[in-house]
């Protein structure tokens, strides 16, 4: 019994266990000298594992009776993970390199922090789901201080920890009162002992989790964290936070409302709903306001986290595939604006200043270009990617009957192109001689070049996202049955 | 009132107690050791549901090493405790809204407290004629082992923080090199030199 659960979460434990001997092998040689070899050691690890899970995963196992679930929901967060975190790690080496904050803790750090997020997509108990999500979230925290000895940099890990512990609290409160309701951590069994409808101690508990969630989502009101978080890291961190973990979260909270509260939708979309259009609204009209780039960006990533939420919120098997296909576009967008934002340089030092990019496109003509086309993107300009994800959740939701949700959405993206758009003019329009300028380095110039080339072309029919549609579908019937 | 009650009822009280007082009494020191008198007090309930393994865990590692090195950093740590009251009195009359509230919004979820009806039967605690540090080994590392090797993950996640966070390689102090300190030789480490009387060096 053993060895075919060992089957099922082989990808984690080599994983884990590639972390720990990178770790043994840099440490017993040349420490730091071995640190830039190791992140493209891990990026190709990644990829590697990426194309294994693709390849070998048919059908849905599960191991350790129910408490780990390998199904194509899973897989399909799985990969789209450890491919963003490949590329982020990647992009991230040169900008560290250059900081001299590439040690090779870095991207162990990050390989146990993708096993950490590995596991909690596949999670089927409630305390597989809570160590996951520790694995990774303590992770993070170390990777945001890793500038340790910048005062913001040090602020901003500190900030996530106590705030990601208070949120580890409620989602653990919570979890302890559907413990109590159900008598049972697994979800096969939750879901049992709700289907008779939910009493309001349950719902107490199913609050308290979507809490904790919506807090790892970073949706309003649990945004707080945010923008300090993005601001203080390192820009390279920051540009994987905004990737990768955002992905897992999100699959995680559709997880868990699918699969242990399948039985009462109406109880959770109401609350899904109401954190969405929270959300969307006050990452379009907080974003106006910022003045640094990385703090814009954490703002836009609450908006489109809203989004994300609303394809969840229809609470269908459209919804969730609508939200997966969101972020994977979202993903693909936040890469690009990285690669560039990675690459802004003022007199050899990064900046992160928007009003350097005034007359942008006097110097880098191309990067520039990349910088429209990916705030068009993130606008949801037609006919751009970030269009099309935009119109697959307000379907979603609109067919579900949530008409308001998606007028709302409309509404705040509208509000929300303002600020996009400003960038844009600042990069086209407005005149400054002594503005962010340099040229990006091989990786970023590829990630920039590449993610635009998907983000305006993938719509176009031949193409079709890829082919990525239909996996999304199948990866959602799964979920919702 | 049967014995079991009472001793539940003096246990449970003096946990709260310790508890209330941790976090009330002005000086941080009486704070620990108001906190270890919660932690014993919840080792002893732990104790009348039956569960001797925990409760002697929860001493052994809770009071033993935990309590013991808050001790130390509250002791070490120059914190300004005075002020961070300060501090906490600002907030204490939110605080104690949002309490309120929440305290309010839990009774009414408590008073209307039901369990699904599978519920005792999902929980029911493996029963065997083992005693109980033999059946929570075969829970953890039978039937929870990923919980269990995920937990060192987390731990080891946690080192490599520490140590990533804290370690600084400084060039500038002397280390202790056993081998090059053994081979020294005195004929070139040492000079002898006569020096006359009252003419010094």
């Amino acid at each position: 019994m053993i060895s075919a659960d060992i089957q099922v979460v082989l990808p984690e434990i080599l994983l884990a266990g590639y972390a720990m001997l990178a770790l043994l092998v840099a440490v017993y040689t040349s420490k730091d000298g071995l640190a830039s070899t190791l992140t493209w050691l891990t990026a190709g690890v990644f990829l590697a594992f990426a194309v294994w899970i693709g390849i070998n995963g048919v059908g849905t196992d599960t191991a350790f009776s129910g408490m780990f679930v390998s199904d194509d929901f899973s897989r399909f967060a799985k990969i789209t993970i450890l491919i963003s975190a490949a590329i982020v790690l990647l992009m991230s080496e040169g900008y560290m390199a250059e900081r001299g904050l590439l040690r090779f803790e870095y991207p162990v750090l990050i390989a146990l922090a993708v096993v950490g997020m590995m596991v909690m997509v596949s999670a089927g108990d409630l305390m597989v789901l809570y160590m996951g999500l520790e694995l990774q979230s303590l992770s993070l925290y170390v990777v945001a201080s890793l500038r340790r000895d910048s005062i913001k940099s040090t602020e901003a890990g500190l900030k996530y920890f106590v705030l990601g512990a208070l949120s580890s609290g409620l989602l653990l409160y919570g979890a302890s009162l559907v413990y109590g309701f159900a008598g049972t951590t697994l979800f096969t069994g939750i879901i049992i002992a709700v289907a008779d409808g939910a009493p309001i101690g349950l719902l107490f508990g199913l609050v308290f989790l979507l809490t904790g969630f919506a807090f790892k989502v970073s949706a309003a009101p649990f945004h707080m964290w945010t923008p300090d978080v993005y601001e203080g890291s390192p820009t390279s961190v920051t540009a994987f936070f905004a990737t990768a973990p955002k992905v897992a979260a999100m699959a995680l909270f559709a997880r868990v409302v699918f699969d242990a509260f399948g039985g009462i939708v109406g109880d959770w979309q109401q609350i899904v709903a109401f954190l969405s259009v929270v959300s969307v609204f006050v990452g379009s009209i907080a974003a106006i306001g910022q003045r640094d780039i990385k703090r814009l960006m954490a703002y836009s990533s609450i908006a489109h986290m809203g989004f994300a939420l609303m394809g969840l919120a229809a609470g269908t098997a459209l919804g969730v595939q609508a939200m997966l296909i969101y972020m994977v576009i979202y993903v693909t967008m936040n890469i690009g604006t990285f690669a560039v934002i990675l690459g802004m340089h003022r007199d050899g030092k990064p900046t992160t200043d928007i009003t350097m990019l005034k007359g942008y496109s006097n110097r880098e003509p191309l990067m520039a270009f990349v910088l429209l086309v990916m705030m068009f993107s993130l606008a949801g300009v037609p006919p751009l990617l970030g269009f099309f994800g935009k119109l697959y959740v307000l379907r979603a939701a609109y067919d579900a009957g949530l008409g308001w949700l998606a007028i709302a959405g409309v509404v705040a993206s509208v509000i929300g192109a303002f600020y996009y758009l400003r960038i844009v003019y600042y990069v086209y329009f407005a005149e400054r001689d002594d503005g962010a300028a340099g040229r990006l380095p091989p990786v970023l110039w590829t990630a920039a070049v590449v993610s635009t080339v998907i983000v305006a072309l993938a719509w176009v029919p031949g193409i079709n996202l890829f082919g990525l549609e239909p996996f999304a579908a199948e990866a959602a019937l799964t979920l919702v049955n | 009132m049967t014995v079991f009650a009472f001793t539940f009822y003096v246990f449970a009280l003096s946990t709260i107690l310790g508890g209330l007082m941790t976090v009330v009494s002005r000086n941080p020191v009486h704070s620990v050791l108001w906190l270890i008198l919660a932690f014993l007090s919840s080792a002893g309930l732990f104790i009348t549901l039956g569960a001797e393994f925990v409760a002697m865990l929860l001493i052994i590692v809770y009071v033993g090493a935990v309590a013991v090195l808050f001790l130390f950093v509250v002791m070490m740590l120059d914190v300004d405790f005075a002020e961070l009251k300060a501090e906490m009195v600002r907030y204490l009359p939110l605080g104690l809204l949002i309490g309120v509230v929440i305290i309010m919004q839990l009774a009414l979820a408590f008073g209307a407290w039901n369990t699904s009806d599978m519920a005792m039967a999902n929980r029911l605690a493996p029963v065997g004629d083992n005693e109980n540090t033999a059946l929570l080994g075969l829970l953890i590392y039978d039937q929870y082992i990923i919980l269990f090797q995920l937990a060192g993950l987390i731990l080891l996640v946690a080192m490599i923080g520490a140590i990533v966070l804290t370690l600084r390689h400084r060039v500038d102090i002397k280390r202790q090199n056993v081998i090059a300190q053994m081979h020294r030789d005195p004929a070139k480490a040492m000079e002898l030199k006569d020096v006359k009387p009252g003419q010094g060096l």
